[in-house]
Formats: C-alpha cells, structure tokens, sequence
C-alpha cells in the first residue's frame, strides 16, 4: 500500500518535473495575483498587512485548482485512467498518491509566496512554527478535497469551469482556518492561531478519509 | 416490416393524488395570505417584518428537510443502485435550490429594517446557507454535465456526501470566525411569539411541506419520463436498423 502511494505520487511529481509547469507557470501565476492584488488594494500599506493572510489563501486558492485541473489531466489524456486500473494499484492508493503530489507541489508554491508576502505586503513572522504547521495542515485537506473533486469531473466536457463551483465552498473552512491561523502568526490580529489547527486537522482527516472510500467508484464507473 | 410499439407514456405527471394535494396547497396559500396579512398582529419591535417569518422559516425548514432527502437518495443510489433514489435525490436538491433562494431572499429583505442592512457577515446560519446554496448549484452544475445516466448519478452522490459531510465543517468554521451571531434563536423555542404569529408560521410549515411533496412527485415523474424516453428513442433506433438490415438481406437472422 505505501509502495503503491509513494509509486503513484513519484509518477505525477516526475511528470510536474519534466514539464515543468508548476514553476515555469503556476508560480509566476501566483506572484502574479499578489501583485494584483497590491494593485487592487491601492498598494495601501497598513490595509495590505491587515488582509496578507486572506490573500495569500485566496491566492492557494486559485493555484489549487490549476494543480488539481493538472493532476486529473494526466490520468484522462491517452487513457491513462484505464491504465492505472489495471495496473492492479488500490484506488485508496491511487488518491493517496495523487493527493500527496498536490500537497507537494502546494507546499512548493506556498513556500515562494511566503517569500512574497515578505517582500512585496511587508510580512513579519512572528511564529514561524505556527506557519509550517496550518502551511502543512491546510494542504493536507485541500489537497485531499482537491484530488477527490478532481477525479469526479474527469472526463466530462466543462470540467475546467465546474470544478472551482465545486472546489472552492468546500474549502471555505480552510480559508477561514488557515487565514486565522495565519494572522496569528504574522501578528496582524490577536488571535488564537494554534486553536484554528484542529478544524484545518480535522477538515483533512475527514476529506482524506471521504477520498479513500469514494476514489474507487469514481475510477471504475465514472 | 412493423415499426416497434413503444410503450404507452402518461400524457401528463398528474394523478387524483397530485390534484388532491396541489388543492389543498391553494387553500392552505389563501389561508396563509389571509393570516399573515389580517391575522397575525405586527410585531412590538419588528412591527410588519415579522411577517416575513411565514415564509422565511418555513422555506429555511423545507431548505434543510430537501437537501436531507438529497444527501438520503445519495446514499441509498450508492447501496442500492436504484434509480428510483436517484431521481429522488435529483428532484430534492433542485426543489431545496428553489427554498434556499427563498430563505435567503426573504432573510435579506427582513435583515433590512432589523437589521438596518441586507447582509450580515456576522451571522453563522446566513453565511452556511450560501454556502450550502453555492454546494448544491454545483451539484446541479454535475448533474447537468451530461454522460452516462449511472456515471452521472454516482459523480452526483459523492458531490452531495462532500456537501452533507462539509456543511457542519462549515457551520463550526464560520461560528468560530465569529465568534456571535445576530440570528435571533429559533422562532420556535424562544417563546416569544403571540400564538397566532406561531399557528400561522406553523402552517407555513404545513404548506410548504405539501408543496414540497406535490412539486417532488411530478419532478419524480418528469425525471423518469425523460429516461423512458432517452431508452425508448434508443430502442426504436435499433429496432429500426435491425429491420433495414433484414429488408437488404445481409442481416436477417444474426
């Protein structure tokens, strides 16, 4: 089973590595949005420093459903779905794998755009302990959410556009978690970040666990 | 050569049942206006708002009890593989869409004069419900995408079980963000509302139930109609194609 998942997350990160369209496009994607966003703010210092953690979130957002749109295209292009079935892997495997190089590459992603908020919205981190822990616990269930939806809209025409529909209101405790926790951590409002940490756990656990049971009926009958 | 018989289709989705129950509706609609608007005393502070609530909280109610028979029907396509659950879970969720409108429709105009605005991130429950609105348009969003009539139902029923599993994720998220709510307690338990103000809500209640139900029998039927149809298209085509093969000769008898 972990041979399987590590197996199933090595192909799609090697495949991410060859292309290299996680840093050659969905990174200048993201610093893209945060200039944007400075924009849109006015470049306003003091409003920029309050809403950081919301906009760096909203930006995970975003870049989640590029990878996620990227990830189920590897499976649907030249019946690789079909393949992966017969090569006789467990589906639970199978959506342990492709969530855990999502979660890789979101982790990736949200590593520069740290960097960014630093440089460009004058972030200080006050709690850098804190930070890698929602950094880890967010992504566990957006990854986990991310793969699930993704597999359910393979195949079907529109998916590019029904899947943020889907994807985004479901990760709606997510923001608000990880955007708490994160305003905390940069010091921006007096809250109790480490206390936001359970939800963004719990919220894993169980997409993780929803993943697992219902990967299998979509691979084979959808 | 004979053109295969199709099966006779009802005309229409009525039944003695349906109209029994679509009369009662109108009366219970005109009992309804007629106490909500001569009835009902006005409210000491909400004054005239207070009669939105008979048809806020009824719509809220029915929105919950269709998005349940949604998250039911998903459950029981996922283990029985029935049909019939299937288009009940179908017909519920666009009916629950309609009532989720109507809650919050109605919960913005009485937010106005209560509240002094039409939308207040401070409150829990009205925030959940546009997200369990914003969830079950995309499940309307998967069952629209078309494919194969199984493959649509299974993709659909995970997409309400991600729905029923997160929405109290949700609820918790938004109570916390919070950390108050101007929502007034349920109506109900309060114990503040004059008897008639709560008869009337109550048969509010009653009649959009029955609503509900007359409005999820025809969708029921509409549903399986449209199946028949999509098979018996199917049918007739094959039937067809068979018989101009037997009619050139080159096909009879495989």
């Amino acid at each position: 089973m972990w041979r399987d998942i590590v197996l199933v997350a090595g192909k799609d990160l090697r495949v991410e590595w060859r292309s290299r369209v996680t840093f050659s496009q969905v990174v200048p994607f993201a610093g893209l949005v945060l200039v944007l966003f400075g924009f849109a703010l006015d470049a306003n210092r003091p409003v920029l420093e309050r809403a950081t953690s919301g906009l760096f979130w909203i930006t995970i957002m975003f870049v989640t459903t590029l990878a996620v749109q990227r990830s189920t295209s590897i499976e649907t292009t030249d019946g690789a779905r079909r393949a992966l079935l017969l090569a006789g892997i467990e589906p639970m495997a199978v959506f342990a794998g492709k969530a855990a190089a999502v979660a890789v590459q979101l982790l990736a992603v949200e590593l520069v755009l740290i960097g960014g908020i630093v440089v460009l919205y004058g972030a200080e981190i006050d709690a850098p302990l804190l930070v890698v822990a929602t950094c880890l616990a967010a992504t566990v269930g957006i990854a986990a959410a991310g793969t699930l939806l993704g597999a359910l809209v393979a195949g079907v025409r529109a998916r590019e556009t029904v899947l943020p529909i889907l994807l985004l209101p479901v990760l709606a405790p997510v923001l608000i978690g990880a955007t708490r926790a994160f305003d905390d951590a940069l010091g921006s409002v007096a809250v109790d970040g480490w206390a936001w940490l359970a939800m963004l756990a719990g919220f894993g656990v169980i997409n993780l666990v929803l993943g697992a049971l219902s990967y299998g009926v979509l691979l084979e009958e959808t | 050569m004979t053109t295969p018989v199709r099966s006779e289709a009802p005309a229409h989705t009525g039944s003695t049942t349906t109209r029994l129950l679509g009369v009662a509706v109108i009366v219970g609609l005109v009992a309804l206006v007629l106490l909500g608007f001569f009835g009902a005393p006005a409210d000491d502070e909400q004054a005239d708002a207070v009669r939105l609530i008979f048809v806020h909280v009824p719509s809220a109610f029915l929105t919950y009890a269709a998005f349940t028979v949604t998250a039911v029907g998903s459950v029981m396509w996922l283990w029985k593989r029935s049909l019939w659950w299937d288009l009940v879970a179908h017909g519920s969720a666009e009916i629950g869409v309609v009532f989720c409108s109507l809650t919050l429709f109605t919960g913005s105009v009485w937010g106005r004069p209560t509240w002094n605005t039409y939308w207040d991130w401070g409150d829990v429950r009205l925030v959940t419900t546009l997200i369990l609105l914003l969830l079950m348009v995309g499940y309307l969003a998967v069952r629209s995408m078309g494919g194969d009539d199984s493959a649509v139902a299974t993709r659909s029923a995970i997409v309400a079980l991600i729905a029923a599993v997160n929405l109290p994720i949700v609820n918790r998220s938004v109570e916390w963000w919070f950390d108050r709510t101007l929502h007034q307690k349920s109506s109900l338990t309060d114990g503040n509302l004059e008897d008639l103000t709560l008869f009337t809500m109550l048969l509010g209640v009653v009649v959009w139930s029955l609503f509900y139900v007359w409005a999820m029998i025809h969708r029921f039927r509409v549903g399986w109609l449209e199946r028949e149809l999509r098979f018996g298209d199917l049918d007739v085509a094959i039937a067809q194609r068979r018989a101009e093969a037997r009619a050139s000769g080159d096909g009879g008898g495989r």
